[in-house]
């Protein structure tokens, strides 16, 4: 019995030993992990099981209905798109499932689709014209009971039509600037026909497609696999023999994963913490992307209630933000980054700096921007302006962006309260109108004006649900549709500009902060993928392979 | 006795019927809903319209009482409905997760029963001396240390030192016991620990107020030797508070264990609870609170059996 009562001491020494062993280790390793893949210069490598994280469980399968990128990232790898994003340059738009890329009629009302005749579902039915056509009556024709939530994104389709087998007719109603890349949209699988003439919803519960792998099992809450597609149309492709998507909810339980190499890559992105201490543990087997990232907090006013009504409060509240210090302090801890205005900075979009800069709010002058801040909320009568602040219960990178907020917004004499509210609670406060200002946010898988100013449409019209601004500006409904509808890419950027002047700046109606930042620390096995500036596209693993 | 056993369990139905009451209602008091976010909570911007088509197709534009009334007509089919997050079968949703969170708390149960019993009847018996020192100094670090924090000392002990991590995905005992033993044996020690240090300080003071009883001294007196005398009268008698607090826990850890189940990537029942709750999926709230209350209620009901074989003088009538 002595004995016995002796051992709890000496495991007790021996965790704090291990423990001792395990504090001094870390910070001793050191070591630059690689930067960009080095998979170009590589012969690729058939063969392998790619294992990757999803933070959280798809909710269905349909790609058409869900709006999740954890719905994207296990799925994609089963199915093919009619375009999609060159993973060499995700800019560029290359035909998929498309023979060629679409021929558009002179006066851009009409495009033809050929599509290629070697495409097979994994049922080993040979993919035709009627499977796309269907694929997109569902998209933006949805049926009664079926969602489709970016049907409004293909607002000038009119109609769709199969001539023959090998190809498919968009008609339009109006020519649409966006309506090529809107083609490459990730969650545009295409569906089998006939499994959707069974049942339209078949493909919440089922996987069926054309894509590089096809389904093998879903362990519910655990995992997901996929094998490789023996009779996908690309050949030699995919290099993976399968993938495994193991589904992490906590954002350190997912860095151990990494750190003990059970999985190679988690797709959304890491925080610039969990990259350094990544870089630390693993100097020899890591490989680091990072990309500006189309996803972007905005500062939302219920314009519907005082003084949020009155522009000079808003603008007053902007201009009192320097985001250039902000930038600086915080892509330390957090995943933003970028300055910009609406559109991406650094996207094809992007305002000028130099234009930018004359933006209130967007000003290197900070002395004089918060000079002007305090005079406009003179004007508007509102010295000492005292607010709730509204925010959701989301750390990374909500609650570091608020507290700069609140901070800078100290300087010129406004008290705001940080409210935070969990997700759900959040969004319903959001769209009931139930606050006075809040942290919204938006993320888009394309760099287009379209998608991108959506939600400055007016609340009582296209923008109902989206313009959490709550406000009616028919000049601005009429500039959006005029960029949308002009199909020259420079005067297109000329609108896009005018509406940013006159959204962010004359009437600052809802306004960005900092555009977010996305980095990638991940195996170095893993080669052949490559960062884009969204966590949508470049998901269906065709072109990844896996090192010796 | 038989018809306390039957009322017993009919009375099981009346505290049933308020845990699913007060969840139904609780649950749509919180403001937001689960069709907000599951098409708003991503950043993507979806319509109004959409919002509104979603809600219907679940049915929670019906009145509350309606919708009450649908659920409580399925449960007495024995049909607890579909998860509005995935549309697929509860019972399915809850039966995945089940058997890794009653693996888990068997496992950490018997660790904690296999350190709890031996050690806290040794600080009795040697009560105020080092051993009993040592005992209660490591109990109270059992009590003082939160399980999901040892368990992140333990991931990063194993993943730093022996650069190795638990597996990240179930496997079933009866499969490949190593990989499963290889996955769950860590959270064990971790909420085992803990549940131990209970059950230690419970079974030490127990056994001391036993060991004063004067049937001991009987039994010393008539010459029984100390080991006969401790584990046949003593640690018998002083069981029945040990046993309450074991099986207490053991009903807790089915669905309480949040925080570890994140820490080990479990994909458990307390796991699913909170991501129910996340998402407002109203259907699996119910039904996995409704378990939950089952599991408690019916543990309870067992205890109180089980005291009439620990104790003869325990009769229910």
């Amino acid at each position: 019995m002595q004995r016995a009562a002796r051992r709890p001491g000496v495991g007790l020494a021996l965790v704090l030993a291990i423990l001792l062993a395990a504090c001094t280790q870390g910070p001793a390793r050191s070591g630059a992990p690689t930067g960009a893949p080095s998979g170009a210069a590589e012969q690729p490598r058939a063969g392998g099981q790619l294992v990757f994280i999803v933070s959280a469980e798809p909710p269905s399968f349909d790609g058409h209905k869900e709006t999740t990128f954890a719905m994207l990232h296990p799925t994609a790898p089963h199915y093919s798109l009619l375009l999609r994003f060159d993973p060499n340059d995700l800019t560029k738009v290359i035909p998929d499932v498309a023979a060629t890329m679409p021929e558009a009629s002179a006066d851009k009302l009409s495009y033809t689709v050929k599509l290629r005749d070697n495409v097979k579902f994994h049922d080993g039915t040979v993919m035709t014209s009627e499977d796309v056509v269907a694929t997109y009556n569902k998209i933006i024709f949805p049926p009664s009971g079926v969602s489709s939530p970016r049907k409004g994104a293909y607002a000038a389709v009119e109609s769709l039509s199969a001539p023959d087998k090998s190809s498919v007719i968009f008609k339009l109603k109006y020519p649409s600037a966006s309506f090529l890349t809107n083609l490459a949209s990730p969650w545009n699988f295409i569906y089998s026909a006939a499994k959707l003439k069974g049942d339209i919803k078949y493909y919440e519960k089922s996987i069926m497609g054309t894509g590089p792998f096809e389904f093998a099992s879903y362990e519910k809450g655990s995992a997901w696999t996929g094998r490789k597609f023996k009779d996908y149309f690309l050949q030699g492709r995919p290099y993976l023999d399968g993938f495994r998507a193991v589904f992490i909810a906590d954002a350190n339980a997912q860095k151990n994963a990494i750190q003990g190499q059970q999985a190679m890559i988690e797709f959304r992105g890491f925080t610039p913490q969990q990259r350094d201490d990544l870089s630390r543990a693993l100097p020899n087997n890591l490989a680091i992307q990072e990309a500006p990232w189309i996803c972007v907090n905005y500062v939302s006013f219920n314009t519907t209630q005082k003084p949020f009504d009155d522009p000079r409060v808003r603008r007053a509240l902007t201009l009192g933000i320097d985001r250039w210090a902000g930038s600086e302090a915080l892509q330390k801890i957090t995943i933003v980054k970028d300055v910009g205005g609406l559109l991406r900075p650094k996207g094809p979009f992007a305002m000028a700096d130099a234009d930018l800069q004359k933006i209130a709010g967007f000003s290197k002058d900070t002395k004089a921007s918060q000079d002007k801040a305090r005079a406009l909320l003179k004007e508007a009568g509102q010295e000492n302006l005292t607010f709730e602040f509204l925010n959701r219960n989301v750390t990374t990178p909500y609650e570091p962006v608020a507290v700069f907020l609140i901070n800078e917004w100290k300087k010129i004499g406004v008290t705001a309260t940080h409210k935070v509210k969990e997700t759900s609670a959040y969004l319903a406060d959001l769209r009931n109108k139930n606050y006075q200002v809040g942290l919204d946010f938006n993320c888009d898988f394309l760099d287009e004006p379209d998608l991108q100013l959506a939600k400055f449409y007016s609340a009582s019209k296209l923008g109902a649900g989206l313009n959490l601004s709550h406000y009616d500006d028919p000049k601005l409904d009429s500039m959006i549709d005029a960029q949308g509808r002009e199909t020259d890419a420079a005067k297109r950027k000329q609108i896009v500009g005018d509406i940013e002047r006159y959204a962010m700046d004359e009437m600052a109606y809802q306004w960005p902060v900092l555009w977010w930042y996305r980095i990638i620390p991940y195996n170095n096995k893993l080669r052949g993928w490559k960062i884009g500036s969204n966590h949508y596209t470049n998901q269906d693993l065709v072109s990844v392979w896996l090192a010796n | 006795m038989q018809r306390y056993v039957v009322g017993r369990l009919l009375l099981m139905l009346p505290t049933l019927l308020g845990v699913a009451v007060l969840t139904f209602v609780i649950m749509r008091m919180v403001p937001g809903d689960i069709v907000e976010l599951r098409y708003a909570s991503g950043g993507a911007g979806v319509s109004q319209e959409l919002i509104d088509q979603e809600r219907a197709l679940l049915g929670l534009d019906k009145p509350m009482y309606a919708q009450f009334v649908d659920w409580m007509g399925g449960i007495v089919r024995l049909d607890f409905g579909q998860s509005l997050w995935t549309g697929r079968s509860v019972l399915d949703e809850i039966a995945v997760r089940l058997e890794l969170s009653i693996e888990l708390a068997v496992l950490a149960t018997l660790l904690a029963i296999a350190l709890a019993v031996p050690l806290g009847v040794l600080a009795a018996i040697k009560q105020d001396t080092w051993v009993d020192y040592a005992i209660r100094i490591f109990s109270i670090g059992g009590l003082a240390m939160p399980s999901f924090w040892i368990g992140i000392l333990i991931v990063l002990v194993l993943l730093t030192v022996f650069y190795w991590s638990p597996p990240l995905t179930f496997t079933p005992f009866l499969e490949d016991p190593l990989a499963n033993l290889s996955q769950l044996i860590w959270p064990a020690l971790a909420v085992g620990y803990r549940y131990a240090a209970v059950a230690m300080r419970m079974t030490r003071s127990s056994v001391l107020e036993v060991m004063r009883e004067d049937y001991i001294r009987t039994a010393r007196a008539k010459g029984a030797g100390e080991r006969l005398v401790v584990v046949r009268h003593a640690l018998r008698n002083s069981l029945l508070p040990v046993v309450t607090v074991i099986s207490l826990e053991f009903a807790f850890l089915v669905g309480g264990l949040v925080v570890t189940e994140q820490v080990f990537n479990l994909n458990g029942i307390g796991k699913l609870l909170v991501d129910a709750v996340a998402h407002r999926d109203y259907t699996l709230i119910q039904a996995l609170v409704l378990l939950l209350a089952f599991v408690f209620v019916f543990v309870n009901f067992l205890v109180d059996m089980l005291y009439v074989v620990l104790d003869p003088r325990i009769r229910y009538t």
